[in-house]
């Protein structure tokens, strides 16, 4: 028992360590590019970390392998998160993150599949498609009995669309237990807080009268999230939606909780700073774990 | 370009059939080859003849209720995992409704996707203007990746379809809900991209495709007896746009378009893009010109919306008049 309790620590502390680089990556890339969203994707980080060296079924070796779990970005535009994750885990070299954005670049502004990145399963940018496709995905494996699973990273301004509670209902209507969302809760859009753009308070609410199985959790622990997405594997007559608490901006300072810092890019001075604070806070979040 | 032997057509009293028939035993055949073809149904099973299919699979039919933007995106995520999903419904909503989850879930990312939009043209009839598509071929065209089809008859109908589910990539494939004059037979071949020569003709050329290739040639057979000679082609697959088969086509020195549907961007802007490159005779088009339709029975509609065969017996006289 003490010996697996100590494995699931520094399972955690893994994780921790890559969500620092990831952070530092997505500002490096995001400012290279001179633009971008870093307010979202600095929210999503560590779902992200932890969807992709953790709890979905991938090997950068064979992308395209067979059994594979898929992943779909509904709120295409923190495509720097997903970028940075994939790379460091391995699907492509990191030195090429830095193209993103740039002409005849694999890594496009919004995540286009005709580029031919490894790892990327769909186009997405154009926002509340993206659970339809991983609900048509989701389908696609229970026709065929497959154990593959599918997931989605909705944004909280994302579910103003439409498409996106349609997607709700047919979800639900198929039972489709493979399915898992999560709602990259940061709580604010490009005009502010989303209860002055367009109230879609209750969250958690909604999806339960949707028929979905509903877990919330705090965005930013890496534990939370992998007790999260173990809890929506045991769901077996619902599709699971993570409605996860996040900061839009998580880790720089003068980043966070800024509906200002959404799509805009930091310039060489706030680059500076950005990566200094990363780089402090990151040791003293060693010398805690020590 | 060698002319298409036809059966003989009756063209008094044409047989008939609706086109969504010719959509629902395609769907079915391609369904009986491959058990990775999928159809999404809008609602409309059985306005669509998409019944036929969910009657014979019914595992294998998905019933998506009044939600287009979902389907059109839940297709393409079946897609992604390997399915071969067709999508139907009336083509207003399935090229209208859900434009930008096919514009960018669909094409951008070429996913193997199949769209059947019914109800194609006026000739809908009393639902009137909010369910007569009118608009697919222009709103779909012009998305890269897309190909576009519209059939003549219910045979041609059957096997662009049987095309659609063998050939990978988006399609939309056009058809309509009355009875239409069947004009080709089960052995008349369906070339993909290719136009194709119904009638030889010296005068004039008459470009068509869906309900106006009947119209077309029934034009061309009373012009005859006036001293015209018209040729009459049928151009189902409206994108890719067969530049080469257009050339010669034109070689008469005179084109008509016919079709039922909005000219403005439509096949009849399709062939002028592409004649004016390579050889810009006169042209003239039938078809919508720039209005919506209206409620009345189909045959009323087709002659106030002027897209007979009278209405392309006077499209010829007109650009024979300007003809060098």
């Amino acid at each position: 028992m003490m010996i697996k309790q100590m494995e699931e620590i520094m399972e955690i502390r893994e994780l921790e360590k890559k969500a620092w680089l990831i952070r530092k990556d997505i500002i490096r890339m995001i400012a290279a590019a001179g633009s971008g969203h870093p307010g979202g994707s600095l929210s999503s980080t560590d779902i992200m970390t932890v969807l992709y060296f953790d709890e979905m079924n991938i090997d950068p070796a064979k992308p395209r392998k067979k059994d594979r779990d898929y992943f779909v970005l509904s709120k295409g535009h923190v495509c720097p998160a997903l970028y940075t994750a994939l790379a460091h885990r391995g699907f492509f070299d990191t030195p090429e993150l830095i193209t993103l954005r740039k002409l005849g670049s694999r890594l496009q502004g919004h995540p286009g599949v005709n580029k031919g990145l490894p790892g990327l399963e769909a186009s997405t940018g154009s926002l509340g498609q993206g659970l339809s496709i991983a609900g048509g995905m989701a389908m696609a494996f229970k026709l065929d009995g497959k154990p593959n699973r599918a997931y989605c990273l909705l944004g909280d301004g994302e579910l103003d669309e439409g498409n996106v509670w349609e997607a709700a209902m047919s979800a639900a209507h198929y039972k489709l237990s493979n399915l898992c969302a999560i709602v990259d809760n940061n709580r604010l859009q490009i005009d502010g807080a989303i209860e002055d753009v367009m109230n879609v308070n209750p969250i958690p609410e909604k999806w339960e009268a949707f028929g979905w199985n509903v877990i919330c959790c705090d965005g930013h622990s890496v534990k939370e999230i992998k007790e999260a997405f173990a809890q929506a594997r045991e769901c077996k007559d619902a599709p699971s939606v993570i409605i996860a608490k996040t900061v839009k901006g998580k880790g720089v300072s003068f980043m966070e909780n800024k509906a200002g810092w959404h799509g805009v890019a930091p310039n060489p001075e706030q680059e500076k700073a950005a990566l200094a604070e990363l780089d402090e806070k990151e040791k003293l979040w060693e010398a805690s774990v020590r | 370009m060698k002319k298409t032997e036809l059966p003989k057509i009756d063209f008094d009293k044409p047989k008939l059939e609706s086109t969504r028939e010719g959509y629902a035993r395609g769907l079915v055949k391609a369904g009986e080859r491959n058990p990775n073809v999928v159809a999404l149904g809008g609602d409309i099973t059985s306005s669509t003849k998409v019944s036929l299919f969910k009657e014979r699979f019914p595992d294998r039919f998905m019933s998506m209720g009044i939600a287009e933007q979902n389907m059109a995106a839940t297709a393409c995520g079946l897609a992604l995992a390997g399915k071969v999903p067709f999508f139907s419904t009336y083509g207003v909503f399935a090229s209208g409704r859900c434009w930008d989850q096919i514009r960018t879930s669909i094409c951008y990312g070429e996913a193997n996707v199949k769209i059947g939009g019914a109800h194609g043209g006026v000739s809908v009839g009393p639902d009137g203007a909010t369910h007569q598509a009118l608009e697919e071929v222009a709103i779909m065209r012009c998305i890269p990746n897309m190909r576009v089809i519209v059939p003549a008859d219910v045979h041609e109908t059957e096997k662009a379809t049987l095309w659609a589910a063998e050939n990978k990539g988006p399609v939309y494939i056009r058809f309509g809900r009355e009875a239409m004059p069947i004009i080709t037979d089960e052995k008349t071949p369906f070339n993909f991209g290719k136009i194709a020569k119904y009638k030889d003709g010296t005068d004039v050329s008459i470009v068509a495709c869906g309900s106006l290739v009947f119209d077309s040639l029934k034009a061309a057979f009373q012009l005859e007896k006036e001293g015209i000679s018209a040729a009459v082609y049928n151009l189902s697959t409206i994108k890719p746009i067969d530049a080469e088969g257009l050339l010669e086509a034109s070689r008469t020195g005179a084109v008509v378009t016919a079709e039922e549907a909005q000219v403005m961007g439509g096949m009849g802007s399709a062939v002028a893009e592409s004649l004016v490159k390579t050889n810009a005779v006169p042209m003239e088009f039938v078809g919508v010109l720039d209005r919506f339709g209206e409620s009345g029975e189909a045959r009323e509609l087709m002659h106030v919306f002027n897209v007979t065969h009278k209405d392309v017996v006077a499209a010829v006289k007109k650009v024979l008049a300007r003809k060098k």
